[in-house]
């Protein structure tokens, strides 16, 4: 068999993937590889290795509320599969890294919204979903809604639409682990 | 509708009107349905008649909500829907209430009457009698106010925001951004009550 298996994620990025060149694409992986034939090693920072370490392995705490959970859903399914960037549901959140306000939060779940974000430890992200969840959208003048989750939870990326397509919150994630490649430390 | 429809109909008005004349006030066809506005007091008995009667056999209720009216007296219809599965016909029924007069709870005749009345009472704050649990459902604990009311204004009076000091979520009066602002979308061909700008010479020649 000819064929070799290669796994997805970081790992199939050097090993010649046709018409794929990481240079291009990631300025993170610059000369990596080189590095890697050289001499058999890479030397780098410990905050920069756990902060790839993390990126790669993000749990997110479903917090699906209306029609942009589906979407959500969506993401996790087969298509478009964000698994296989680490990417991972995790029903509990003190087990999970990210939180995905997806949907219309209203007044009366806005204390259990907060209530599970203060439950996931630390480096937690927000990654808010759709319109609702960034400023109140289409119910901005309701009586019973909150206008924008980052009224209650500090919020990292902010996925636009209504609802966002799937391929719109995976962008989101992107930006989240490019975010916390640039800014991520070990400094608590 | 069909013909078969209007003798059906007119079998249960007919049969409605010989029974109870005195608690039915009005009887009319809207929406391909029958409806019978009926007086507040006999809202049980009239329910339990149709519900039970071999000819009505109304023996599932689909819908009961609340209407407001605010220009009348007593502002609130409560609106209920019955189906009969055995008779394949459809019925709704009226009474009118105001902010204080009860209602007869219908939860001893449908037991399903119990979350719709709750929704009811708190949309509109219309009471029923009787009710065994006629607490809020789906507003915010401690919620002030009927959201469903006319009077009632579209942003409410709270709103919610984490602070930071006391790490709980609290409530403050409602500050807006940007007011409010109601476009009007009414398509000139629709009914809209204003001309146009360049519209009005188009009536000149009249």
């Amino acid at each position: 068999m000819a064929n070799i298996l290669t796994p997805n994620g970081t790992a199939a990025r050097d090993l010649g993937t046709p018409a794929f060149s990481p240079e291009l694409h990631n300025a993170g992986f610059d000369g990596l590889s080189d590095q890697l034939a050289d001499k058999g090693f890479i030397t780098a920072a410990s905050d920069d290795l756990v902060t790839w370490a993390r990126t790669g392995s993000l749990m997110w705490m479903t917090f699906g509320l209306a029609c942009c959970a589906v979407e959500m859903m969506q993401a996790s399914m087969p298509r478009y599969d964000v698994e296989r960037f680490g990417f991972a549901p995790r029903a509990s959140p003190r087990q999970s890294d990210v939180m995905i306000v997806a949907g219309t939060l209203t007044n009366k779940m806005a204390p259990a919204l907060r209530k599970v974000y203060d439950q996931m430890p630390n480096p937690r992200y927000v990654i808010s979903m759709g319109s609702c969840a960034n400023g109140g959208g289409y119910y901005h003048y309701s009586y019973s809604v909150v206008r924008g989750c980052d009224r209650i939870v500090p919020v990292d990326v902010y996925v636009p639409g209504c609802p966002p397509t799937a391929e719109g919150l995976i962008y989101g994630i992107l930006q989240l682990q490019k975010k916390i490649r640039r800014e991520g430390s070990i400094i608590r | 509708m069909t013909r078969q429809e209007e003798e059906k109909w007119a079998d249960i008005k007919d049969h409605i009107e010989a029974h109870h004349a005195d608690d039915v006030r009005d009887m009319s066809e809207s929406f391909g349905e029958l409806t019978i506005t009926v007086r507040r007091a006999s809202i049980l008995k009239i329910i339990g008649f149709l519900r039970d009667d071999p000819i009505c056999k109304f023996n599932q209720l689909i819908d009961l909500c609340g209407v407001d009216y605010p220009a009348r007296a007593r502002r609130f219809d409560v609106v209920y829907h019955f189906l009969s599965m055995a008779h394949n016909t459809r019925i709704r029924v009226k009474c009118t209430t105001d902010e204080d007069a009860p209602v007869m709870s219908i939860v001893s005749l449908f037991p399903n009457a119990d979350w719709y009345e709750r929704e009811t009472f708190d949309m509109y704050g219309i009471v029923f009698d009787q009710h065994p649990d006629l607490r809020r459902i789906l507003t915010d604990y401690g919620f002030e106010g009927y959201p469903l009311r006319k009077d009632f204004p579209l942003t409410g009076f709270v709103e919610v925001r984490y602070d930071q000091e006391r790490k709980e979520v609290v409530y403050e009066p409602v500050t807006l951004q940007q007011e409010y602002r109601s476009f009007d979308f009414l398509s000139p061909w629709e009914g809209a009550k204003y001309i146009l700008p360049g519209d009005e010479k188009s009536e000149a020649p009249k």
